[in-house]
């Protein structure tokens, strides 16, 4: 029952804004440059529906290219730093001024460096750098969490630093990376969709590159459906790694067992 | 089997857990390290296991380092992994090839009465099982000397004495060192052959009292008598 109203009420609620959208918009009749109606954002939709499809891919592919980059790099980085204190302390402050320097202040730079014949690289780039920081500090956070007496018994069994690592440290680690990992992915839709704007019209492809094109051409119904699709492909990324969390940990952690 | 000679420890913090700690604990004995709560038990336990360093002193073990399974006093399982996978922990650290650990894992749970609970995870597990766990990895890698920091003061009365009892057999069955840390009188009394008492802290033993035979069950007249000596002996090293 409980989770028939967990999808039923959000649902409802979403009918009644959209009714009183329509409503509202036919009643004092609101120019669709300022407020297109719902219905006009379908049909806006479907009318583009090919160019949105491959807007919404071009984003995807780049999100998850960043992301996925973000994800190894911040890992190999975490282990590096719980090898060596030395390591850590030379190169984690590095990290933190990358993480605190807006995507949008460098993404000039970027798109520069990697030149624009090859956005999609300098754009997976800039998603990453704005994602590996979470799943880093997360990883980071894991590895040091790690039960001190199981550390100290697979020590007495003689364990190697790469035994410690991978039958120890990394598993105890899980739910962290993974936790790291659905803050990194969400906002690394967010790195590539402001790295979209900062490279400007006429070289991306994106959806962040169609809201602007339509806005600037006032088809403000079609601005809408990209807003649509971002929001969607958001919640479709943070749900996958949902999935893969509880997939991983609902064995064995309390986080994944209760939900 | 293993002797630990003017051994002082003191931690960075300035707590001094150890001065002058001195005890022998020959082979196939059943010790028990008795002692106030902060008085250092845990301390020496893991200097003899060699997770610590002593800053003055020596530990010896007169015929070779033996193997050592450690049992600590919360059941330190791998919560990711099964009772099986658990209990191989030693074997995988040591190379034992995978079907040998397997089956080796198994048959010692079996022995702890975890038979038909190898793929279960240690939250599937009660305090007692898993605490069955956590000794059956200590035994998996055939230990010669068995060290255990209170390994069954979290667990109810029932769990505690039935698992007291499993260890008895056990340390029979193999023929093991036991060096086994409690702040259990009543414990002490009925499992040892031998209760070495420490003061309080920096501990260092203040009697040493050999246990006789007719301790066949806790309520035994030897194990209640023995029960006495231990408790003024404690008494005595507390007002020292």
């Amino acid at each position: 029952m409980r989770r028939i109203l967990d999808i039923t009420l959000p649902l409802a609620v979403a009918l009644l804004v959209l009714g009183a959208w329509e409503w509202a918009v036919a009643h004092w009749q609101v120019p669709a440059y300022v407020l297109p109606a719902p219905s006009a954002i379908v049909k806006a939709f479907v009318g583009n529906f090919d160019s949105l499809m491959a807007a919404l891919t071009a984003t995807f592919l780049i999100t998850i290219a960043g992301f996925l980059g973000a994800v190894v790099a911040a890992l190999a980085l975490a282990i590096l730093f719980s090898q060596s204190r030395l390591i850590e302390r030379s190169l984690y402050p590095y990290a933190v001024i990358l993480q605190v320097t807006p995507v949008v202040a460098i993404a000039p730079l970027i798109l520069i460096w990697i030149g624009f014949e090859r956005i999609n690289v300098a754009l997976a780039l800039l998603a990453g750098s704005i994602a590996f920081f979470p799943i880093l500090t997360s990883t980071m956070l894991g590895l040091r969490s790690v039960d001190f007496n199981l550390l100290d018994l697979a020590r007495l069994y003689g364990a190697s630093r790469r035994q410690m690592l991978c039958k120890v440290q990394l598993p105890s680690s899980l739910p962290y990376v993974l936790s790291g990992m659905k803050t990194g992915g969400v906002i690394a839709l967010i790195g590539e969709v402001t790295a979209e704007f900062a490279a400007g019209s006429g070289t991306a492809t994106g959806l962040a590159w169609r809201i602007t094109e339509s806005s600037n051409r006032l088809e403000i119904a079609t601005t809408f459906a990209a807003l649509v699709l971002l929001a969607i492909l958001g919640v479709a990324i943070f749900a996958a790694l949902s999935l893969l969390e509880w997939l991983l940990l609902r064995r064995w952690h309390e986080s994944a067992v209760a939900s | 089997m293993i002797r630990l000679n003017g051994i002082t420890k003191r931690f960075p913090n300035g707590v001094q857990a150890l001065r002058d700690l001195s005890f022998t604990v020959p082979g196939k004995q059943f010790v028990s390290l008795l002692g106030p709560s902060g008085c250092g038990k845990s301390t020496a336990l893991r200097l003899a296991a060699g997770l610590l360093a002593p800053d003055a002193g020596r530990i010896d073990y007169p015929q070779g380092k033996p193997e050592i399974g450690f049992v600590f006093q919360e059941p330190t399982l791998m919560p990711w992994a099964d009772a099986l996978t658990n209990a191989r922990l030693p074997l995988d650290l040591g190379g034992v090839p995978r079907v040998e650990a397997q089956a080796r894992a198994a048959e010692t749970l079996a022995r702890v009465g975890l038979k038909g609970f190898e793929h279960a995870y240690p939250r599937e597990l009660s305090g007692g099982m898993k605490m069955r766990v956590s000794i059956a990895r200590a035994l998996a890698a055939r230990p010669q000397l068995l060290l255990l920091d209170e390994p069954f003061a979290a667990l109810d009365e029932i769990t505690r004495n039935a698992l007291g009892d499993d260890l008895l057999r056990l340390w029979r069955e193999d023929g093991l060192t036991v060096l086994f840390v409690t702040h259990s009188v009543s414990e002490s009394s009925y499992l040892s052959q031998r209760v070495l008492v420490m003061t309080p802290r920096p501990g260092h033993i203040a009697a040493d009292i050999g246990l006789p035979s007719g301790r066949d069950t806790r309520l035994s007249p030897g194990t209640v008598e023995a029960q006495r000596a231990i408790s003024d002996a404690l008494n005595n090293a507390m007002a020292a």
